[in-house]
């Protein structure tokens, strides 16, 4: 079989199994929101984190629950992070500085898992276990809760109350996370990654050298890190590592994972506002970006433009040979589209426009299919501009799903909207203009612009993968970029609660005729439309500075 | 209690709540299982030769000749022309400090590696440098890439049976042996073991 047949199969293979899952696991994500019946398991842990599970929270509270937990989650873990030389299984790896602590623990409490530090020779199992995969639970679980309360928005009329955090967190993280981890952690495992507590273990290689081979629980992390769009891999290497990544089968597996609830989300917002078509509608948008975007990323791979990737006759810097340009460039746009950020091949390496796609993937906001949760409400966010746009034309006030948009409800999508990109250009455009910061580069030229420009796209939008030949565990960049993280993550959520307490409020309006229908294709082109062009003006100057000075070289 | 402080404390008892759900109970529930289902891969699937552990059969190793000089750090190593050798490695092969080169697409850095590369395998190998396949070129992402393409696997069967002194034909065999195909027959991209290769080839007599 050659490799172009294999490649498409490979993709055609992932399509159908995220179909196949788009109607059950939607339902099945509907109807833990929505039911009013607690297991009894829940009861008790309610007892004992004392949480009324039957009283809903009005928006600022929600809010002040997402907030507090976050906060917490902060804390503890840097501590966890601080203290690990006292800990058990630290393996003896050296104290964490401040700055890089502070970074790691808001990377992944934010559910963006930037890692500016190398996990064999910087976190012990405990560490890892116990406190960051803890968060690559609660954190995407955090994300899904704030997409609920904003559906929720939509369905409930004349109420202040949009759901309760506390619950959303618990049955979103025990009954949807925990079940899909436990049995896709051990499809890992029987497919050679590694799953035990050894340190670093000792063999004598065949030419008679040493060689450490690590251990660790790796199958349990590896699953929550790309079932929750988290990303920050146990080794350096990332999914790279074929400890992590053994296989071309625990290769579809991983990107399937890091898809699956992002693009099931859609049917879940559908069934919940009664009309499934509004969450084909949705999903098409996200299909048609994460489809272009896929093949256009393995067509500049395939053309392996560049003249060190041209001397070499193939894009393969920084890929491995089980995985090849197809396995390779499938990864990379489905972990760049979705906030996930963790690599099996390193995007420094690819060719300038595929990496350019790459960042530009981050740019759209993380909504095709985004984050889980993050990724519905980015895009819900669009949606609301996309109406909004279209009743400008037609002179009317707009409406979505049977709920005005008026000045109100724009100022939060507007605000949405305007976070990232400040984010990300202001804290570009600052460490290009320091000297010191300027010295983090690996590469020099456009591309070096591009890594700069590329950390700071991937902090503010959550994602944590890295144009990683920058230098960024200095007290500098472990700050600023941990403040991009904290803005990136909490500003839109405030934004989208806001909306949601707004939304909830109102009386809905019916249908008429000049009422713009948001399940046909011509609201899935506009939709699409809004996407590119509030990403294009807004990154444009940036991008043409970086990959597109690069590619057109 | 102010209604602040009560939402913290909230916070941390669920904190501590899922802290012992998701980070000790699930990970030892698997580590359980898997320990009792496959304990050799989820130990790293570790290979043996003579009864004596080798490395693992996930991970790369260098096949190089002894240093002249131990103890020069900036001596560089040569390969071993009895081995078959893996692919370039930013780390040295070694799993303490696995990750890729980063090097960019026009990095003249990089330009000057591949250029190397492409005349150092040639020569090594005895083939004409246009025939060098790119895996034997580019450093791979991990550092410690198991395998290498069928073809760079072939390039080197010649050199191997001159220094060993064993027909060409017994490794070409081997070569076909270590290959791993495509899971499921279309996911990913073939390539051969070499570690498993070499320890094959050790064992001819």
């Amino acid at each position: 079989m050659g490799d172009t047949l294999a490649g498409w199969l490979q993709a055609i293979a992932l399509v159908g199994a995220l179909a196949l899952c788009y109607r059950p696991l939607g339902d099945y994500i509907a109807r833990l929101l929505t039911t009013s019946k607690h297991l009894r398991a829940e009861r008790a842990l309610y007892r004992v984190v004392g949480v009324d599970g039957d009283a809903d929270q009005r928006w600022p509270v929600y809010l002040r629950s997402v907030l507090a937990f976050s906060a917490l989650s902060v804390l503890f873990l840097y501590g966890l992070i601080r203290l690990q030389t006292h800990l058990l299984l630290s393996l003896g790896v050296p104290e964490m500085e401040a700055h890089q602590a502070w970074n790691t623990a808001i990377s992944f409490t934010t559910n963006t898992n930037w890692q500016s530090y190398s996990g064999e020779s910087a976190m012990g199992h405990l560490v890892q276990m116990a406190g960051l995969a803890v968060q690559n639970f609660v954190s995407a679980a955090v994300g899904i809760a704030v997409v609920a309360a904003l559906i929720r928005g939509f369905t409930r009329n004349r109420t202040d109350r949009v759901g309760n955090f506390w619950v959303d967190l618990t049955r979103i993280s025990l009954r949807l996370l925990l079940p899909i981890a436990i049995v896709f952690a051990l499809v890992l495992a029987a497919n050679g990654v590694v799953q035990n507590f050894h340190g670093f273990h000792e063999v004598t290689t065949l030419t008679g050298g040493q060689q450490a081979v690590p251990g660790g629980p790796v199958a349990s992390q590896e699953v929550i890190k790309l079932l929750g769009t988290n990303g920050g891999g146990f080794y350096n290497a990332n999914s790279a590592h074929p400890f992590e990544n053994p296989t071309g089968f625990t290769n579809l597996v991983e990107v399937f994972l890091l898809l699956v609830i992002a693009f099931s989300l859609p049917r879940t917002f559908g069934r919940m506002v009664g009309d499934h078509r509004q969450g084909y509608a949705i999903v098409a948008v996200m299909g048609l970006f994460w489809v272009a975007s896929a093949a256009l990323i393995t067509f500049f791979e395939h053309q392996h433009g560049g003249t060190a990737l041209q001397a070499a006759g193939a894009a393969m810097e920084g890929k491995e040979q089980r995985f090849g340009i197809a396995g390779s460039s499938l990864f990379a746009a489905s972990t760049t589209l979705t906030s996930t950020g963790a690599v099996n091949s390193f995007h420094d390496s690819y060719s300038p426009f595929g990496g350019g796609l790459t960042i530009f993937n981050m740019m759209l906001g993380e909504i095709a299919p985004g984050g889980t949760g993050s990724g519905l409400y980015g895009m819900l966010i669009l949606a609301v501009v996309a109406v909004f746009v279209a009743g400008l034309m037609v002179g009317r006030t707009p409406e979505y799903l049977g709920k005005k948009l008026g000045g109100r409800e724009m100022k939060f999508a507007s605000l949405y909207i305007l976070t990232t990109p400040a984010l990300v250009l202001i804290g570009a455009g600052t460490a290009i203009a320091l000297p010191g910061e300027r010295a983090g580069m690996l590469n020099s030229g456009p591309h070096g612009f591009s890594e700069v420009l590329y950390a700071f796209t991937s902090a503010a939008n959550n994602n944590g993968s890295a144009f990683a030949g920058i230098t960024v565990n200095t007290a500098w960049y472990d700050t600023a970029l941990g403040l991009a993280m904290v803005f990136g993550r909490f500003l839109p959520m405030v934004f989208v609660l806001a909306l949601a307490g707004s939304l909830a409020r109102q009386q809905p309006v019916p249908a008429s005729a000049g009422t713009l229908p948001t399940h046909r294709p011509l609201f899935v082109g506009l939709l699409s439309g809004v996407v590119l062009i509030v990403v294009g003006l807004t990154y444009f100057p940036a991008l043409a500075l970086g990959p597109i000075a690069e590619g057109l070289h | 209690m102010p209604t602040f402080l009560r939402t913290h404390l909230t916070a941390l008892r669920m904190l501590l709540v899922m802290t012992v759900i998701l980070g000790i109970a699930y990970p030892l529930l698997v580590t359980g299982i898997s320990q009792l289902a496959f304990p050799d891969r989820a130990d790293g699937s570790i290979v043996k030769a003579d009864g004596k552990e080798i490395g693992s059969g996930l991970l790369a190793q260098g096949f190089d000749l002894p240093k002249q000089n131990p103890d020069d750090p900036d001596e560089q190593a040569q390969p071993d022309p009895k081995w078959f050798q893996p692919r370039p490695s930013a780390g040295g092969h070694d799993p303490k400090s696995s990750g890729a080169s980063n090097l960019g697409p026009n990095s003249e850095e990089l330009l000057k590696a591949v250029e190397e590369r492409r005349a150092a395998v040639a020569a090594f190998d005895g083939v004409d440098p246009a025939s060098v396949p790119p895996d034997a070129l580019t450093a791979s992402g991990s550092g410690l890439d198991p395998q290498i393409s069928v073809a760079y696997a072939k390039q080197q069967v010649q050199r191997v049976a001159k220094a060993r002194g064993v027909p060409a034909e017994q490794l070409d065999r081997l070569v076909e042996k270590y290959t791993d195909g495509r899971s499921l027959g279309f996911l990913g991209q073939p390539g051969v073991n070499v570690l498993l290769l070499n320890r094959a080839v050790a064992g001819l007599k």
